[in-house]
């Protein structure tokens, strides 16, 4: 197989099956979820629980002084990659197509250093988020094989896009088609694994501020 | 090509500068200290130094125009010009159909494509012993 | 006139002074991207260098390479190499034909057997070997031939590198590359359709000059295919501020901005259009406006759409979001079905729900 063949195989079935994976995969999930049911909840309400809902899809998105001040380095930490990944991902010209081309909608991206410069700082503070888990004690012992899958998976395509735009090591389309390979990779494990939270976290978000904002408490 | 050149196609170099100016006037400038310590020459093969035309006209700008200017007939004109800053030559090489084939700058005291080469004296001597036995 | 023997030899009887040799010499340096010291080195190995006997074969093609070497104007300085080598056989430019033309090969592949120079443009039927013949000679019965006398051989363009337009899906004729026939020589790729004229020549001269030139994991020499177009193109600072042509007539089309949105595939393509450029240097398609169709890579003619950008998928991928929308609509409705009557039943049941009920995973 030529490195052509390769890439035209990571673009075309090997994408479609990934985005059928993906779609399906989170439709299925989400689904899972809000039919679950839950028991009605016959007591008085005490507050709204749409108010302490959205208060707290607010609230647990910034860092708090105490849980700052307990582990600052994984807030931070956290907020630079999840920010980085958002600016890789969604303001990159090359990507933005791809989302255009799957759901017609586009918007403008950012010059192609800025996106340069973010994924480095992306992959420096995964890394960073990696040795902190090996040192230290209890995240070590809280972690199992599936986080580290996660963390393969999402820097990934982060380290091989990296290598694609700046070509080294390899011919442009093998490391082109690496790089796509590895996105696939990561959009066919995410509804199956933590990394369904990008779905799943405002509706969890909300359900627990919810319950509290019913019982007229924050949460 | 008139017609060509009538189509309105708004071209803007907006392309941002090199910054290589400065680097390659250093690198001139070690290379003449060098040639006058010790002799050794240099030349710079301009083609491999990616820079914007605005570059290039100011590194023309700042060489000038020294005492020599030579013209070189041989497979089409090449311009040999020495620059304002004694011992660095410009050269341009272009083929028969007038396009550049090289851009050189030399660190010398005379480009050695100037002198006249030693393989070509035997051919001379026998031209002159031509035309002296068909003149006597 | 005696018959020349080296590479010099043949310049000087063509006229070619010693400074326009020299001068010949810089060009090549300053083509091949060489420091301006190594001219010295490039010429006295071309003083040494025996003039090379040639056999050209052409096999399935279309003649385009062949007229990219020989279709510039006037004398210039890169054909000038053409004229020095010894070309044997070329059954297009050749002024015998028939027995003749096919005598002369022989000739040539006796006379300096082991030695010559092969040069193919086109790809090889492995199918009907009727489908290409030369004198009645399949291409491949030819090609095994005359490549086993050769000292190397070169493969000018993408059909003889990679099999090229007769390659292309669905290959009616079996057309395979002379890299996949032939194992046990050394193979210089020369893919583009066709090759820059300079760069067919410069691969001459490097052949000449300094033996085989190092190649890269297609084949191709580093000195001319080292470099991606996206790398060196002009336009890549539009790129690099975000600055697009969105379509052939926009505004930004206009103004010369980047094509990659148009389906330039100058990122994943090497070769040295933006450098060394065409019709003596004038420009290349990017420069006249048109994205690169990615000509001197592997199967170029079916990699995708000439005109989507690289990083799109090129299946229908809002579709495939829409089935899978729906499929996992159904799934979903039937997952969450069985799960809520499980709990419906252990409610039932008075069962407790454990932890290992409420985590889905592992």
């Amino acid at each position: 197989m030529t490195d052509t063949d390769f890439l035209l195989l990571v673009r075309g079935p090997l994408f479609d099956a990934a985005t059928f994976i993906l779609c399906a995969g989170i439709v299925v999930r989400i689904l899972a979820i809000l039919l679950m049911g839950r028991k009605k909840n016959l007591a008085e309400p005490r507050g709204s629980a749409v108010t302490g809902g959205f208060g707290t899809m607010l609230r647990r998105s910034l860092p708090d002084a105490g849980t700052f001040h307990r582990s600052g380095f994984t807030v931070i930490a956290g907020y630079v990659f999840h920010i980085g990944l958002f600016v890789v991902i969604f303001l990159f010209v090359p990507h933005i197509l791809v989302f255009e081309r799957a759901i017609g909608l586009s918007w403008s991206g950012l010059p192609s250093n800025i996106v340069d410069a973010t994924t480095v700082v992306t992959i420096i503070a995964l890394v960073a988020v990696l040795i902190h888990r090996f040192t230290d004690p209890v995240k070590r012992m809280l972690s199992t094989f599936h986080d580290y899958l996660v963390w393969v998976v999402t820097i990934l395509p982060l380290v091989t896009g990296y290598l694609a735009f700046h070509r080294i090591g390899m011919s442009g389309p093998a490391m082109l088609a690496i790089h796509i390979l590895s996105v696939e990779l990561l959009m066919v494990l995410l509804p199956f694994t933590k990394l369904s939270h990008a779905f799943t976290l405002w509706m969890a978000r909300w359900y627990n501020g919810a319950v509290a904002g019913y019982k007229g408490v924050r949460s | 090509m008139n017609r060509l050149e009538s189509i309105p196609v708004d071209v803007q170099n907006t392309a941002s500068l090199t910054g290589n100016l400065l680097p390659l006037l250093h690198e001139l400038h070690h290379a003449l200290q060098t040639y006058a310590a010790t002799g050794a020459t240099h030349s710079i093969d301009l083609n491999s130094l990616p820079m914007a035309p605005e570059e290039d006209a100011q590194l023309e700008q700042l060489l000038g125009g020294g005492e020599v200017r030579a013209q070189l007939q041989a497979l089409g004109n090449s311009e040999i010009t020495e620059t304002a800053i004694p011992g660095v030559w410009r050269v341009t090489h272009r083929n028969a159909d007038g396009a550049v084939v090289a851009r050189l700058l030399e660190i010398t005291d005379c480009p050695a494509i100037l002198k006249t080469q030693h393989q070509d004296l035997a051919d001379g001597v026998q031209r002159l012993e031509t035309l002296i036995s068909e003149g006597s | 006139m005696n018959k020349p023997v080296t590479v010099a030899d043949a310049l000087r009887l063509g006229g070619v002074t010693r400074r326009g040799f020299l001068k010949y010499c810089s060009a090549i340096a300053s083509l091949m991207a060489l420091p301006p010291a190594s001219v010295s080195v490039i010429a006295a190995a071309l003083e040494k260098a025996r003039r090379p006997s040639v056999i050209w074969l052409s096999f399935q093609e279309c003649t385009g390479c062949t007229e990219s070497l020989t279709r510039s104007h006037a004398a210039t300085v890169e054909d000038l190499i053409f004229n020095a080598i010894s070309l044997d056989y070329h059954h297009t430019l050749q002024a015998a034909s028939g027995d003749a033309a096919e005598a002369a090969r022989e000739a040539a592949m006796h006379d300096n057997y082991g030695n010559y120079l092969l040069v193919v443009d086109g790809s090889i039927p492995t199918g009907n070997p009727g489908y290409s013949t030369i004198a009645g000679i399949s291409n491949k019965d030819m090609l095994l031939e005359v490549a086993a006398g050769a000292a190397a051989i070169v493969s000018v363009g993408s059909c003889a590198a990679f099999g090229g337009i007769p390659h292309a899906d669905p290959n009616p004729t079996g057309a395979v590359s002379v890299a996949d026939l032939i194992k046990d020589k050394p193979i210089i790729n020369v893919p583009g359709c066709p090759p820059i004229p300079a760069v067919i020549t410069g691969v001459l001269v490097q052949y000449l000059t300094f033996g085989l030139p190092q190649l890269d994991h297609l084949g191709r020499p580093v000195a001319f295919y080292g470099q991606s177009i996206h790398d060196r193109c002009y336009r890549r600072p539009f790129y690099d501020k975000g600055l697009f042509a969105e379509s052939f007539d926009d505004e930004g089309a206009k103004k010369g901005w980047c094509l990659y949105k148009v389906g330039c595939k100058g990122p994943t393509t090497y070769n040295a259009c933006a450098t060394t450029k065409w019709n003596n240097g004038t420009s290349f398609p990017i420069e006249a406006g048109h994205p690169c169709l990615g000509c001197s890579e592997p199967d170029f003619w079916d990699a995708g759409s000439f005109y989507k950008a690289l990083s799109t998928p090129t299946g229908s991928i809002g579709a495939t979001a829409v089935y899978a929308a729906g499929a996992g609509l159904l799934a979903g409705a039937a997952l969450g079905a069985v799960q809520r009557s499980r709990k419906n039943a252990a409610i039932r049941k008075h069962e407790k729900i454990g932890i290992d009920d409420l985590t889905q995973e592992s």
